[in-house]
């Protein structure tokens, strides 16, 4: 779950790693006010799960509270790469003396833990990466052992930091890494990390991202979700327990596991189509998560056909089948339902479809076929 | 002889007394697998349908032989779990089919793993191993498949089934089946299967499943280049599929272009793998080697 900057720095804020002062606000008089109360020069900073903000125009340098107003009322409700601004964080400007880069994140290539760091950091990071690779110095973390104060002052010399913040730096990028580990995060970026001209060590930005896995640990964290503007349909499937993403096509796609369904988009576009969503009802799904299912899809008008895909294995084809057929008799589904089943019970499966004998249902025997008939259905080739 | 379970398997099974553990269990017997025991801490003495259930894997192992372990454990424990299969004597392979552990609790397992006991662990979030006509531990569909010749390796589950079934209506058998797991940091890697099945003198040719992400399939791609003489048929899934909503730039320094579908396809094709379109295509492909 990837956070807004202000949420990533309370988090940093418990592991002792300064941020600037600031205020969230969602009006530009709430801005003004967050303004007159931090007092002096602010930044007023679009809150968006999305980077590139400061390129788009969403981070905006204000001297006074009338200015700090002015720009909340820029920002707010712009579009930053589809995502739709709600919230502005003022924060209380920082004299920059240099700006750096840093983020620990697990490289999955060899399953361990990467810390990269540099000089450079600042909005063209990855043009520094690309370009100079050397620039950005990179290492592995052994899981067991952490990051050792060896490894972290070796990161802050190799990376060229400024030497006088020596210390300070390398004590940063320890809580850094306990944040990211302690509080199970994919993904703990800054950049830019900053020295102040007080010679202080400052996070002015803060990119997390949460391990939703781990939330069993950290039940505070669910709470984070109150300040993002989700998407209904997204929000009404995660409340399901479903896997959904929206897409912009009209077959609208139910499946069992991720890897089924995406291959269920990729067969559904190479014949012609363009699936409205991915949705994976994950394993073990009973009649019920197939019900609820096609309810999300009755949500989206752009569906035309649904094309239900099942492999069976812990989940059993006759639940799936029951589910359709619950689905059909207690609401009035707009569109044809292509069905292919295959695997654990899919014999019985079958049976309960063509017992129910709707016209509505359109039972598949292979997945290409399937994906066929619900291009088609959908009126798209 | 197939690889990772066959005949001389002896299996325990961690949380058999849970709604899944038992099922699969007993799924898994009634396959012919050979299931010596069960844990659940706290029912020691009991018994599940004939199984004998201890509380603790040192003693399930130091009673009954056991070799193998299918774990069930749910996820805030799983990895906890799985150490304590690892830490007894005698145990040649785990299997984990738990869903949703953290990722930094995988990463130090796995880790870990390596560094010591380097027991295999196939998982988690995998649908397990199985050795047609031989044994099965995990909770892939016996059903679909039949003996044979043929190693199939996949990071995903259904998608598994998807391939075997496309093998198996074609009347081509398998040798071994093995799923992976999708996690970020899975205990085995293609590499680790491929290797197994290049030197298994029953298989004869490989399936290997990939999806988007991670650099699983390339550096799969690599190892058949350099060591593979036996013929691999692969499928990729997810070329249609939406980028991730990625906020910082960690993923793109790291990765670069690859983990697309399209970077995958290619590395495998440029490792002499037949890469197929449609996985309805994957029997005609593996029939036409």
């Amino acid at each position: 779950m990837n956070l807004l900057e202000f949420q990533g720095k309370q988090l940093f804020a418990r592991v002792g790693v300064p941020v600037p002062e600031g205020r969230v606000a969602a009006t530009p008089a709430e801005a003004r006010r967050a303004a007159e109360e931090l007092g002096g020069k602010v930044v007023v900073k679009a809150q968006v799960r999305i980077g590139g903000r400061g390129k788009a125009g969403g981070i905006k340098v204000a001297d006074e509270p009338q200015a700090a107003e002015e720009a909340a009322a820029a920002i707010v409700g712009m579009d930053i790469k589809g995502h739709r601004v709600n919230l502005v964080w003022v924060e209380r400007a920082t004299e920059i003396a240099a700006e750096w880069y840093v983020s620990f994140t697990l490289d999955r290539g060899v399953g361990r833990h990467l810390a990269m760091v540099s000089a450079r950091g600042g909005m063209d990071i990855e043009a520094v990466a690309a370009s100079d690779p050397a620039a950005v110095v990179r290492r592995h973390i052994d899981p067991v052992v952490g990051l050792a104060e060896w490894q972290a002052t070796d990161l802050v010399y190799r990376a060229g930091l400024e030497r006088a913040a020596a210390r300070p730096a390398a004590a940063t990028l320890r809580r850094l890494y306990r944040a990211f580990v302690d509080l199970d995060c994919d993904l703990v970026e800054v950049n830019p990390l900053v020295l102040t001209a007080a010679g202080e060590v400052v996070a002015l930005d803060a990119k997390v991202t949460l391990d939703s896995n781990a939330f069993f640990r950290h039940p505070d964290f669910e709470a984070f979700r109150e300040a993002f503007a989700e998407d209904p349909l997204e929000r009404l499937a995660r409340e399901k327990g479903l896997g959904f993403i929206k897409l912009d096509g009209s077959v609208g796609i139910i499946g069992n596991g991720a890897g089924l369904v995406m291959s269920t988009l990729d067969v559904v576009s190479l014949v012609g189509g363009a699936a409205a969503n991915f949705l994976d009802v994950g394993g073990g799904a009973g009649a019920e998560t197939i019900s609820d299912a096609l309810e999300v899809l009755t949500r989206d008008p752009a569906v035309r056909a649904v094309l239900v895909n099942i492999f069976g294995g812990i989940t059993r084809c006759d639940l799936v089948a029951q589910g359709i057929v619950d689905a059909i008799g207690s609401r009035d589904l707009p569109w044809p339902i292509v069905v292919r089943l295959d695997g654990t019970n899919a014999p019985e499966g079958r049976a309960i479809l063509a017992e129910a004998a709707s016209e509505r249902v359109i039972p598949a025997a292979t997945m290409l076929e399937a994906a066929q008939r619900a291009v088609d259905l959908a009126g798209g080739r | 002889m197939a690889v990772y379970v066959d005949g001389t398997t002896r299996l325990l099974v961690q949380n058999l007394t849970g709604r899944e553990g038992s099922f699969h269990a007993m799924r898994n017997r009634a396959y012919g697998t050979n299931v010596v025991a069960g844990v659940s801490p706290g029912r020691g003495g009991q018994e599940v349908q004939g199984v004998p259930v201890f509380d603790t894997v040192s003693a399930a192992v130091e009673a009954t032989g056991a070799n193998t372990t299918l774990c069930f454990v749910p996820a805030p424990f799983a990895s906890d779990a799985i150490l304590e299969a690892a830490a007894s004597p005698g145990m040649r392979l785990i299997v984990c089919i738990t869903e949703g552990i953290p990722a930094h609790d995988e990463a130090r397992v796995v880790n870990y793993l390596r560094q010591t006991t380097g027991v295999p662990l196939i998982g988690p979030n995998c649908p397990g191993v199985i050795s047609p006509g031989k044994a099965n531990v995990g909770i892939m569909p016996h059903e679909i498949c039949l003996p044979g010749r043929v190693g199939v390796v996949s990071r995903s589950g259904t998608l598994t089934y998807q391939a075997v079934h496309e093998l198996t209506t074609r009347g081509i058998g398998q040798s071994t089946c093995v799923g992976i797991g999708g996690d970020p940091v899975p205990g085995t890697s293609f590499v680790d299967v491929l290797s197994r099945f290049e030197a298994d003198p029953e298989t004869e040719a490989v399936v290997l499943i990939g999806e988007i992400g991670g650099e699983a399939e390339e550096q799969a791609a690599a190892f058949i280049k350099a060591h593979m003489t036996k013929p691999v048929v692969a499928y990729i899934a997810g070329f249609t599929a939406p980028p991730g909503k990625k906020m910082g730039h960690a993923g793109a320094i790291i990765s670069g272009s690859s983990g697309t579908a399209a970077a995958k396809k290619e590395a495998l094709e440029a490792a002499g793998a037949v890469v197929v379109t449609y996985p309805t295509e994957i029997g005609e492909a593996v029939a036409a080697l």
